[in-house]
């Protein structure tokens, strides 16, 4: 089989069990949207402060709910001995990470548009550029989900993994964190022109990231 | 067995050792000396920045490090390389580097207090600092987590590198975000028109006196390592030693 074929198979494979389990519908969404409603408790709702600081809130919201689908990604592995029945179907370890990176970038795409509609109602933001918006999250989620499946692999079997993936994950993406909120406080009131460098480096991110995952998660997978 | 093999039980041999120990002693004691009274204060910031001579190499030793980790990884990935030499001296030396991290910002915030009048502030450098503590943190969790030792050291190997490759993205982008440092003194090529003699002499003193330090703590650190996978080694075999003792009738273990 092609590897376009084998990443499809799994990334059907990983919505499928997400299809009709609806985690990350029933738990990882209202999770995010929770966090939102915190954020307005946390810094006063009524002097348009939330409206300035919008771009990084959604982002530190998608950030919390993206541990949660990763973690997700890798627990249904461990349940049935599916971890095992996947390694020995001989499917290729570059095509299971693109694609569980493909799946979880399904999941995060669709709770962002959530969120992004909870952010736009709640704060109160005015919209400048929807296409730096759609651009810079698709290139940000595309540099989240690789990273967060190259880490998930990384963290899979450990008793620890729980806890270790956060800490793991989130020195990593810092560049990501700052790029996309850069790149959305241009598209939610700013200069859209001023994103597009931000939007280089997400792009540059998520390439670096895929490549490193194509090459190592093969490795990590048979051993994890 | 490879853990009896004496050339993977030390990095250097116990008079060498000694000696890099007696050097760096003589010195930091050199450098306080120097450090202290040998340099002049500085016309702008005072005796403030004597903190210079203990922050820049902590800094520098921080970076040198993280980069023998970078190396050490790289080495046990590569098949022909493969030994676990490199793998603990990995592990060892990401711990000074993280030690030495922490102290870099530590002395870089009581610098900061003295000279800025802030304890922190949200610069490029600083800020990438932070995140380097952080990633390898993250780095000697992955590594206490034990399981399965040849396994576990290629996926220390992996995150290692992981983490070095990410370093300069986050220092990109950081700085990119935002830039109100001074530029980097030691390294830049116009050294000699911008500190004087006597304190030119005393951060380079300082910059030997910590590698000397670095090269001790690696040594000694990583005989501690060797002799505590040594341990686990000989009680398990000892354990089965004495249960195959047990299993055999009476009167015949004595003969």
């Amino acid at each position: 089989m092609s590897l376009a074929g084998e990443v499809r198979l799994v990334a059907g494979k990983d919505l499928r069990i997400e299809a009709r389990s609806r985690v990350t519908l029933a738990q990882v969404l209202p999770f995010g949207g929770i966090v939102l409603l915190l954020f307005a408790f946390a810094l006063d709702p009524d002097r348009g402060r939330l409206a300035a600081v919008a771009p990084g809130l959604f982002w530190v919201a998608v950030l919390l709910a993206a541990l949660l689908a990763i973690g997700r990604s890798f627990a249904i592995e461990q349940q049935n001995g599916a971890r095992d029945g996947l390694r020995l179907s001989g499917i290729d370890g570059a095509a299971v990470f693109l694609g569980k990176t493909i799946a979880v970038a399904a999941q995060l795409l669709l709770l962002e548009v959530v969120l992004g509609f909870g952010v736009a109602v709640l704060y109160g933001v005015d919209v400048t550029s929807v296409v730096v918006l759609v651009v810079a999250g698709v290139a940000a989620t595309a540099g989240l989900a690789a990273t967060g499946t190259l880490f998930g692999v990384l963290a899979a079997g450990l008793r620890t993994r729980e806890t270790l993936l956060p800490l793991l994950l989130l020195p990593v993406i810092t560049p990501v964190m700052l790029g996309a909120t850069r790149a959305f406080e241009s598209g939610l009131g700013g200069e859209p022109a001023e994103a597009w460098p931000w939007i280089a480096l997400l792009g540059a991110f998520a390439v670096l990231y895929l490549s490193v995952g194509v090459l190592a998660f093969g490795p990590l997978w048979e051993d994890s | 067995m490879s853990h009896h093999d004496a050339r993977e039980t030390r990095l250097l041999g116990p008079r060498v050792s000694t000696g890099i120990g007696w050097g760096a002693l003589v010195a930091l004691v050199l450098l306080g000396l120097f450090g202290l009274w040998g340099a002049p204060p500085d016309e702008v910031q005072g005796d403030a920045q004597r903190l210079m001579y203990v922050h820049v190499p902590t800094a520098w030793l921080a970076y040198l490090a993280f980069f023998v980790t970078a190396i050490a990884s790289a080495l046990y990935l590569w098949p022909r390389t493969r030994a676990r030499v490199w793998d603990r001296l990995a592990g060892v030396s990401a711990e000074l580097g993280v030690i030495f991290t922490g102290l870099t910002l530590v002395l870089g915030s009581i610098w900061g207090r003295a000279v800025w009048g802030v304890w922190w502030a949200w610069d490029a450098r600083l800020v990438t600092t932070a995140v380097l503590f952080f990633l390898y943190l993250g780095y000697l969790a992955l590594r206490r987590t034990s399981g399965d030792p040849s396994v576990g050291a290629k996926r220390n190997a992996i995150a290692a590198l992981i983490a070095f490759i990410d370093v300069p993205i986050v220092h990109f982008s950081v700085e990119w975000w935002r830039t109100l440092h001074q530029q980097a003194t030691v390294f830049n090529p116009r050294l000699s028109a911008e500190i004087s003699g006597v304190m030119a002499w005393t951060l380079w003193l300082s910059v030997l006196a910590f590698t000397l330090l670095y090269v001790f703590l690696l040594d000694r650190r990583y005989r501690l390592a060797a002799l505590e996978d040594d341990l686990d080694d000989r009680e398990l075999d000892r354990a089965i030693a004495a249960r195959v003792a047990d299993a055999q009738p009476a009167g015949m273990a004595s003969s």
